[in-house]
């Protein structure tokens, strides 16, 4: 067995990791905007940099959402995204070409637009965590299993729709659905940027809170907290986040499972105040690093999110695996 | 001082909890009593708002538990259930520290580093205070839990069969340090025992029920008796005077 380590010398190691952890973010981000430029530099950078506000904010988007989740759920294996929250989403954007068509669909002031989906997307979690994650103590392989199902039937129905959609509309639909970091529209992420922000600035008040109940609903109503204004106001959060991270780029399943876990692990503790600024530069490191991996070795041949899948996939079953034991 | 006035609770239509008033007095350690599905968790429960009741209120210190903010209350009862396992990582030390929220609210203060400090020395925890709660046997795992509970700092302590998984020698070193509490500390402990002749050495009170129902309350050397213990028990119950205390031995 390791030696103790005492409280405070775990608070040094914490900070020494986070520090690393920026410092890396930092040299991928500047290597992402500088290696192998060609022709002009302000024409380059300004097209990386965009690409990269759009990573940023889907990794804040993420990582906070993801931790939240799996706080509120008392859980480290389940997230929004396995759960089926961001089919969901392309589901509804789905639907809306299909009912409203796409000419509607496309006028619409893109903030109301995405009002109307986070909306739905709030009544989503709502159900799910009343139905699932209530009192009781659920088998988390019931609740893997479920999140596949409601996947794979959100998957079906939007196929389905889409057959059933004009082929014109279709395509605009494509281009509503297939979001890429390569092809981020500037005002939509103008407003990500904004949301996430203020997500996050008003999650950042219920950390504390948030710590407490991680411990279990019991353990947190013993000690006073408002478990189910506490869990609300985080599922309010995560249904956002997750709209936005789906909108700006599609689903990324595995990235927030990723970095939840790993920040956990590198810093040793469960504190939101450490682990969400761990998981948020673990979600810019991969965006980014993949995205230049992606570039640069297999010249833009793969998408970024079936690296993330894959790398995020095989943690996932190691951690399914690994979960009896503890 | 523990109100509870006609409490009911079903589940499912299953009236686990039937009309129940009781009151705790203040100070030392009052035992529920009971078979399984007696009802003792739910009251225990209800009466700590874990749970809420169809009918009837409780109140401490005459504040009605429903009612009451959260951190209000969390400043005057304490409550531990029988199942804690948590999904996070935690050492003993941070686990007793987070009694310290009502009042900190996650900030810890001189003070209350005073309190963890103080809490882990009570359960004989501070070698063990930077472990992890998974490397600790159940023994001592049960004892962090309940220094978190006395951390809070609470006139009133309620905690749901805290000998569960505890062997002899545990048990016995567990219900002094509660007793201890009690003397000690001024603190009313009310605790849900399922060993008679533990409520019977260390408790001062005793509140069997059945059923969903309170049989009878009172002090531990009244509620002692053959009589009693059947009908709470539906098993015929010799008790013996031993070294001054009543032992109830059912294997006759």
């Amino acid at each position: 067995m390791t030696a103790v380590l005492t409280g405070p010398q775990r608070a040094t190691r914490r900070r020494r990791t986070l520090l690393v952890l920026g410092v890396l973010t930092l040299a991928v981000v500047a290597a992402y905007l500088t290696v192998d430029v060609t022709g002009s530099w302000g024409y380059a950078l300004q097209q990386r940099g965009r690409r990269l506000a759009a990573m940023a904010v889907v990794a804040v988007a993420v990582a906070v959402s993801t931790v939240l989740f799996q706080t509120v759920t008392n859980n480290r294996i389940l997230t929004p995204e396995i759960m089926g929250f961001d089919r969901l989403f392309v589901l509804i954007q789905t639907v809306g070409v299909f009912v409203l068509g796409a000419a509607t669909v496309t006028t619409t002031d893109p903030r109301l637009r995405f009002a109307v989906e986070v909306v739905v997307l709030i009544g989503f979690g709502a159900v799910l965590y009343r139905s699932l994650f209530g009192r009781t103590e659920r088998d988390v392989y019931v609740l893997v299993l479920l999140g596949v199902v409601l996947g794979s039937t959100f998957t079906s129905l939007t196929l389905l729709v889409s057959r059933l959609i004009d082929p014109n509309e279709f395509l605009t639909l494509q281009d509503l659905l297939f979001a890429s970091f390569t092809s981020v529209d500037r005002q939509m992420l103008a407003l990500s940027a904004v949301l996430v922000a203020l997500v996050t600035l008003g999650v950042w008040r219920l950390l504390p809170r948030l710590d407490v109940v991680a411990l279990g609903r019991d353990t947190a109503v013993g000690l006073g907290v408002e478990h189910r204004r506490v869990v609300d106001r985080a599922l309010l959060a995560v249904a956002v986040l997750v709209a936005v991270a789906t909108a700006l780029v599609g689903p990324i399943t595995f990235l927030g499972l990723l970095v939840a876990n790993l920040a956990r692990q590198l810093l040793g503790t469960h504190r939101h105040a450490w682990v969400l600024p761990g998981a948020a530069l673990l979600a810019v490191l991969a965006l980014a690093g993949g995205q230049l991996v992606l570039e640069q070795l297999f010249g833009f041949n793969s998408s970024l999110s079936v690296m993330v899948n894959f790398v995020g996939g095989i943690v996932f079953i190691a951690l399914l695996i690994r979960e009896p034991r503890q | 001082m523990i109100e509870i006035e006609s409490v009911s609770k079903s589940y499912g239509g299953v009236r686990v909890l039937d009309d129940v008033s009781l009151t705790i007095p203040t100070g030392g350690i009052t035992s529920l009593i009971g078979a399984n599905g007696a009802g003792k968790s739910t009251l225990l429960s209800v009466a700590s708002r874990l749970l809420p009741a169809d009918s009837g209120r409780v109140r401490v210190d005459g504040m009605d538990v429903a009612t009451t903010p959260g951190p209000v209350l969390a400043r005057r009862l304490a409550v531990l259930r029988q199942e804690n396992a948590m999904s996070v990582r935690l050492t003993v030390r941070e686990l007793v520290a987070f009694g310290r929220f009502p009042h900190s609210g996650g900030r810890l203060t001189r003070e209350d580093s005073r309190q963890v400090d103080e809490a882990l020395a009570w359960f004989e925890l501070g070698p063990l205070a930077d472990r992890h709660l998974d490397q600790l046997s159940g023994g001592q795992r049960q004892r962090a839990y309940v220094a978190m509970v006395m951390c809070q700092g609470t006139d009133h302590v309620l905690l749901d069969e805290p000998l569960n998984n505890l062997d002899m020698r545990h048990a016995v070193q567990m219900m002094r340090m509660l007793r201890g509490m009690a003397d000690e500390l001024e603190r009313t402990v009310v605790l849900v025992v399922h060993d008679v002749n533990v409520a019977s050495c260390y408790s001062d009170r005793i509140v069997a029920m059945r059923e969903g129902q309170l049989v009878a309350e009172g002090p531990t050397s009244e509620l002692m008796t053959p009589e009693l213990l059947r009908k709470v028990f539906d098993v015929e119950v010799e008790v013996h005077e031993l070294a001054g205390r009543r032992i109830g031995v059912p294997w006759s």
